[in-house]
This record gives C-alpha cells, sequence and structure tokens, in this order.
C-alpha cells in the first residue's frame, strides 16, 4: 500500500503534507496529484498518478493515456455513473465529489460503476464527507475517503464499524437471507 | 407474528448504540444541527413546535402485547403518560427529552422495536392491509411481503438519502384499506393471469397527496412474487438518479412519473430491471417460507358461524351494544370469530391519541380474548384481530370502561386529522379543534348510525398530512390574511376506487365550517336513494351541484 501514515495518533495537516485519506481502516497519505483543468499536464518524474476532471479526460484522453502515469478522473455529484461507464478500464481511480451529503444520488453512481460497468480502481469520496455517512458509502463501493476537514478521523473509524449486520446486498455482502439460508 | 433471530437483535442494538454516540457528539457540539438533523430523522426525531417528537415504527401495524405494554411504559416514564397513532400504522410521543431517546431506543429495542427510518427522505415503514391475515376477502396475507421489506429497506446503504420520503404500501384483498393508489409505491397481491394459482404483485407508483396529489400509475400488471426485491430496487435507483433535488415540493416519484409519462418511466425501471433480476436479490423459497410461517393462523377453535348471531346484535333492543357491534367490528375468514376494531376518537378528544392506561387496557383484553395481537390502523384506530364473537359483549364492556368504545370506526366522526396549528410550525389552520368541534355537533348516536360509511379527513395546511384529497369529505386549513378559512373538498376516496375529493366552493371561515359539514351531511340523508347507498355513492352519483346550492345559497 503506497504512501502508508500508519499511525492514528499522527496529526496529519493536508495543507503541508498533501491529502490523507482513510483507507483501509486507517489515514494514510495520498499519491495522488489533482492537476486542473488549465495547467499542463506534469512530467512524470514530478507527479505520477494524476487526477483530472471527467472534461479534462475527455478532452486530453490520449496524452493522458500515453504518458506513463496512472489517470483518476474526479466526478461532479450530477455526474452520473453513465457518463464514465465506458472509460472505467482506463482508470486508476474514480473520485466523485459529494457535493451535499444528503444529496445521495452518488450511492448509486457508486455501486453501479461497481457492478453495471465493473470498475475495479480506487473509489474515492471526497467533499462533504461526514463520518456518520462512511458505513453506507463503504457497503456501495467506495474503498477510500476524503474525510470534511473539520471531522475526526477517529469518529470515522468508529462509525465505518457502526454495524456487524446488514440486511440488504449491496458491493459487499449478498442479502442476510442467501448467508441465513447457510446457517 | 415476525420474531427477531440474533441477526435482527443485533442490529436494532447497534442501532441503539450508534444513535447514543450521535447524540453524545450532538450535544458536545463535534457534530452541528444541520448535519445532525438528517440522522435524528432517520431515528425519527422531529423538532415540533414546543419540542422533539419520536416516531417509533410499528412494521405494518403490527403489536404484540409485550410490545404494546413497552409502549404504556415509555409513555409513562419518558413522556406525559400519553401516545399517538399516525396515519402510517406507527406511534408518536410529543415530548421527549434528546437525552433520553438513546435510553427508549433501549426499550424499545428490549421489545423487538425500534424507530429506524420513521422519518427523513428514505424508505418508510411499509404499511399494509389492518385486516391483514383475518379479512374474508384476502387473497393472500401481504404482512411476510411487509417484513421483507423491511429487512431489504433497513439501513439500505444505497438509497438513505433519497430526493425525498417514500412510502411502500401492500394488500392482499380486493378491497383495499392500506390506500395503497396513494404512496410511492403499492403492491396488490395478484394471482398470475398466466398461471393459476402462482401469485405475484400488481405495481402501481407514483400516488401520493401532499401539495400534488396523484393517484398511483400502473407501471407493471404482474411481477412474479420472487423478483419483489429487485423490482422495487429498480424502481428506487431510477428514482435516486432522477427524482428532483432542487425543489422539496417537487422531489417525490409521484413528479418524476408525470414528467416522464408512466411509460417511459415504466421502460427505465425495466431497463435497470433486466440487469438485475437474477441476481442475488432473487427471494428464495426459503426465506418466503421462513417469514411466511411467522404469520400463520393462531389456534382458532372449530366454531359454528356467527355472522348471524352478529346480525341480531346489531339490529336488536339493546341499542348501545348494537351500535358498537355494527360500527366497530369486521367479519372474520374464521367461523366464530369476529375482528374488533377499537376507536381512538373519542368525542372531544384529539384523535389517535390514547393513554398509557389505555394501552395497557387493551393489551390486557388481547391476552384475555384473543392471542395477544393488535394492530393499528392507518385511521389511527386499533384492531383486536381474532375475538371469540361469543365474547364480544364481554370485550364490549371492557372496552367501555376504558372509554374506548365510541361506536363510529369507519363513522363520520371517526375523523383523520393532522396536528394542525397546535402543535405544526407549517400549519396555516387548527385541525384538531375542528375534528373536535365536528364530531360534537354529530350528538346523536342514531343519527351517526345512519350516515354509515363516511370518512372526514382534516389537514391544516396544503402538506396535507391528514389526507384530506382522500376523505369523502375533506377540509383543508388555509390563512387568508392571517385569518383561518377551511376549504371543503368532497368525493375523495383512498380505496380501490381511490379518487381526489373536489372543493365545493369558496372557503368557510373558522365558526361555519362545522355547520357546513353538518349541511352536506343533512342534505345526503334526506335525498339518498337508501341506506346502502353509501355518502361516496350518493355523491358519485349527483356530483358537487345540490352540496353548491345549498352550502352557498344562504348567504
Ligand atoms: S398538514 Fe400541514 S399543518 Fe398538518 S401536520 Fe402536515 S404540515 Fe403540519
Amino acid at each position: 500500500m503506497p504512501g502508508a501514515d500508519g499511525s492514528l495518533n499522527v496529526q496529519v495537516s493536508p495543507a503541508i503534507t498533501g491529502r490523507s485519506i482513510i483507507r483501509d481502516g486507517a489515514l494514510v497519505r495520498d499519491e495522488w496529484t489533482w492537476i486542473d483543468d488549465d495547467a499542463p499536464l506534469p512530467v512524470l518524474t514530478r507527479a505520477r498518478d494524476v487526477l483530472v476532471s471527467s472534461a479534462r479526460w475527455r478532452r486530453d484522453r490520449a496524452a493522458l493515456l500515453t504518458r506513463g502515469g496512472r489517470v483518476g478522473v474526479r466526478l461532479q455529484t450530477d455526474e452520473l455513473a453513465a457518463s464514465i461507464a465506458d472509460d472505467v478500464g482506463h482508470l486508476a481511480l474514480i473520485e466523485i465529489h459529494v457535493h451535499k451529503f444528503v444529496d445521495g444520488r452518488f450511492y448509486t453512481t457508486a455501486r453501479l460503476l461497481r457492478m453495471r460497468h465493473g470498475f475495479t480502481g480506487e473509489l474515492r469520496a471526497t467533499g462533504d464527507v461526514l463520518p456518520d455517512q462512511l458505513f453506507f458509502m463503504r457497503r456501495c463501493g467506495f474503498d477510500s475517503f476524503e474525510l470534511r476537514q473539520d471531522k475526526r478521523v477517529e469518529t470515522a473509524l468508529r462509525a465505518l464499524e457502526s454495524f456487524s449486520v446488514v440486511y440488504q446486498g449491496a458491493e459487499d455482502q449478498a442479502p442476510l437471507y442467501r448467508r441465513r439460508a447457510l446457517g | 407474528m415476525y420474531r427477531y433471530d440474533a441477526h435482527d437483535q443485533q442490529l436494532v442494538n447497534e442501532r441503539v448504540a450508534q444513535f447514543r454516540d450521535q447524540v453524545r457528539r450532538r450535544l458536545s457540539g463535534e457534530i452541528s444541527e444541520n448535519e445532525f438533523k438528517p440522522l435524528r430523522l432517520q431515528n425519527g426525531l422531529y423538532m415540533q413546535l414546543h419540542a422533539y417528537m419520536l416516531r417509533v415504527a410499528i412494521p405494518y401495524g403490527l403489536l404484540s402485547t409485550a410490545q404494546l405494554r413497552a409502549l404504556a411504559l415509555i409513555a409513562r416514564r419518558y413522556d406525559r403518560g400519553y401516545a399517538h397513532w399516525s396515519t402510517r400504522q406507527n406511534v408518536q410521543y410529543n415530548w421527549p427529552k434528546l437525552e433520553d431517546v438513546p435510553d427508549i431506543l433501549a426499550e424499545l429495542a428490549a421489545v423487538e422495536m425500534h424507530a429506524i427510518q420513521t422519518s427523513g427522505n428514505c424508505i418508510r415503514n411499509t404499511t399494509a392491509d389492518h385486516l391483514a391475515g383475518v379479512a374474508r376477502d384476502e387473497l393472500e396475507d401481504p404482512r411476510p411481503y411487509c417484513e421483507i421489506i423491511r429487512q431489504w429497506s433497513t439501513f439500505h446503504p444505497e438509497f438513505a438519502f433519497l430526493p425525498r420520503k417514500f412510502k411502500i404500501a401492500v394488500t392482499g384483498s380486493s378491497s383495499d384499506r392500506a390506500a395503497v393508489r396513494v404512496h410511492d409505491i403499492g403492491l396488490r397481491i395478484v394471482e398470475d393471469p398466466d398461471g393459476p394459482g402462482a401469485r405475484g404483485f400488481e405495481i402501481l407508483v407514483g400516488g401520493g397527496l401532499g401539495r400534488t396529489p396523484r393517484i398511483a400509475r400502473r407501471v407493471r400488471d404482474f411481477l412474479p412474487r420472487r423478483h419483489l426485491l429487485s423490482y422495487l430496487e429498480a424502481i428506487l435507483r431510477v428514482y435516486n438518479q432522477y427524482g428532483r433535488r432542487d425543489n422539496k415540493y417537487k422531489a417525490r416519484i409521484k413528479i418524476l412519473v408525470d414528467a416522464l409519462g408512466v411509460d417511459e418511466f415504466r421502460r427505465q425501471v425495466e431497463e435497470e430491471w433486466e440487469h438485475i433480476r437474477d441476481s442475488a436479490l432473487e427471494l428464495t423459497d426459503e426465506e418466503l417460507a421462513r417469514v411466511s410461517g411467522f404469520f400463520a393462523s393462531p389456534a382458532y377453535e372449530a366454531l359454528e358461524s356467527s355472522d348471524a348471531m352478529i346480525q341480531g346484535w346489531a339490529l336488536g333492543s339493546d341499542r348501545a351494544f348494537g351500535r358498537w357491534v355494527a360500527a366497530n367490528t369486521r367479519l372474520h375468514k374464521q367461523p366464530g370469530y369476529s375482528v374488533v376494531m377499537i376507536s381512538c376518537k373519542a368525542r372531544g378528544k384529539a384523535p389517535g391519541d390514547i393513554t398509557a392506561d389505555q394501552m395497557d387496557g387493551v393489551a390486557e383484553i388481547a391476552d384475555a380474548h384473543g392471542f395477544g395481537q393488535v394492530v393499528v390502523t392507518h385511521e389511527q384506530n386499533l384492531v383486536l384481530p381474532d375475538i371469540k364473537s361469543s365474547e364480544l359483549h364481554a370485550v364490549w364492556r371492557k372496552l367501555e370502561a376504558l372509554e374506548l368504545a365510541e361506536p363510529n370506526v369507519g363513522r363520520a366522526t371517526d375523523i383523520i386529522a393532522c396536528p394542525g396549528l397546535d402543535y405544526c410550525n407549517l400549519a396555516n389552520a387548527r385541525s384538531i379543534p375542528v375534528a373536535q368541534e365536528i364530531s360534537e355537533s354529530i350528538d346523536d348516536y342514531d343519527y351517526l348510525h345512519d350516515l354509515g360509511e363516511l370518512t372526514l379527513n382534516i389537514s391544516g395546511c396544503i402538506n396535507a398530512c391528514g389526507h384530506h384529497h382522500v376523505g369523502n369529505i375533506g377540509i383543508l386549513g388555509i390563512d387568508k390574511q392571517g385569518e383561518e378559512f377551511y376549504q371543503l373538498m368532497l368525493g375523495g376516496d383512498a380505496g380501490e376506487d381511490a379518487a381526489l375529493g373536489k372543493i365545493v366552493g369558496p372557503a368557510f371561515q373558522r365558526d361555519a365550517i362545522a355547520g357546513a359539514v353538518r349541511t352536506v351531511l343533512d342534505l345526503y340523508l334526506a335525498r339518498r336513494e337508501s341506506a346502502d347507498e353509501r355518502f361516496v355513492d350518493y355523491y358519485r352519483r349527483v356530483g358537487a351541484k345540490p352540496f353548491k346550492e345549498l352550502l352557498y345559497a344562504r348567504s
């Protein structure tokens, strides 16, 4: 796992070290570099893995694919799964920017990217990402989270473990009635 | 009834712990009220005019007597000694303190209850016919499907933040007592038109009241039952992506169905469904059998039919008992048994309120004379589903002592009224005092009895929590330059012939609305063809004209 920061006691300041991400139950430093739509693509030695908007991806697709590093795309809440479905095979990261946490479209976007369009890379939530929704997000196929900056990582990690029982099937488990049947 | 296994119990216990933690973080300021609001709403905790209101889920209205006693205990210990039945078969407490709510949830979890998703923009409690399992016209008991839907929808990770609230109702009978046509999704259990004996669902989508009342549109004539959850998931997935989120008054699924047209909506749902119909969402026979097993009929005694006896009582010389039998009992599928309806609409009381002592009393009756079960109706009354007809008189006496024997279920004074201006910060006008005034104006039981079957619904504003559009008589409170006025609607119907009521004419002032209702009732009684012609039938035959003439001629 690249860029692991390990201990939760370490206060990671995003301003100095770049973004911190919750992944696999721990806080880690992010290895991706965001490139603004009008900024030139960096040379590989400066930034290997780049994250761009979907507009930039469509515009510079060829250049992004041939520069050698990995490519990630950031979707906004209103960019639904169908908008990127044909491209998921080229992407190592899809980041969904949660505009407002009560706008739950992104849960469906995540599930469709996973189950319908076969996306196997990292699926990340950023923006208005709060501890109390992480459990649902993970069940829908997200595997990394950039918590909103004013939120406590300890609370978030605890919230990820809120429930040990789930009824319905999602991206993590089959429905309980199929598991119950197995005894 | 359904009983929790270790999984179900673990889940509600973990919910209590989760909410306790959320309340603690709210009280310490770690989360803001804005962030807390959707969390507390998904646990049924509303902010009302004076205090928090806690809504507790009663899945499809069914309670054991142990659960009913726990609700009474909560009313005594954490509230002011009473509770209120909601129009979606739930129960509400009007005065809990925020810091007590985790303890209340723990009390509920101990009797296999919770407050999960009783509010908020998520899938709410699935409601059912309150005569499920005992109705004579029932094809199949809808409750196993409701329980399966309850489990599927509980903490569904994809659908916790929908554009708006989402309500599902299921009926297995030809008479629609569950108002399935005014729900976001209405499910009717029907026979497979191609294969006799196989059952499935007719699927209705996009019904609802509120500011834009709609009768649900039929999306599918027949869905084999094993596909129930995949089809629901397909509908919800389309809605979650394309339902409007820019205006909360246009966010219900009915507006999406309007915008797309039912054919295009159906096409999108079916396209989604094709992808998932044969997935793990397909219900297994084992699960259907497991859940259905909980709803098997109780051990009835083999008895003679009691229909003639009941008919005799209804017309008999003991008028007080006879009126109660006529209005408050229903024929049971099992010979010798009756369904008892308990009115929570006593004259002069707030509709749907019940005291802790009354709850305990009802529990005692259900244990002594029934099989320990009680059902809450969406008309805010209670049902004792399995009473031996030979014990009806004894049950009536006990209910009288509890002041729960008002003989008016399904009658003009069985009024559904929203909380209105007395409790609700959105209200334009009072509802409960109007309901009380109307029921007091119908002070003669013979007159009430004569009026027969009639529904009367009152809402304090266009949000329509009192379902005024589907009352045979509907009343809507409006605000005219700071004064309370009331619109009168006629002809609404929530049943199998679902219809939206029409406004008769200009609104009435506060002091005139009860009189206007009385005028409508008098006219109907004087002019109906016979006692068999119900109010709504009469209205359908003659229309609004005679009512209009009489109501507005005098002024
Ligand atoms: S109808 Fe209006 S006044 Fe009545 S409870 Fe609903 S929002 Fe409040």
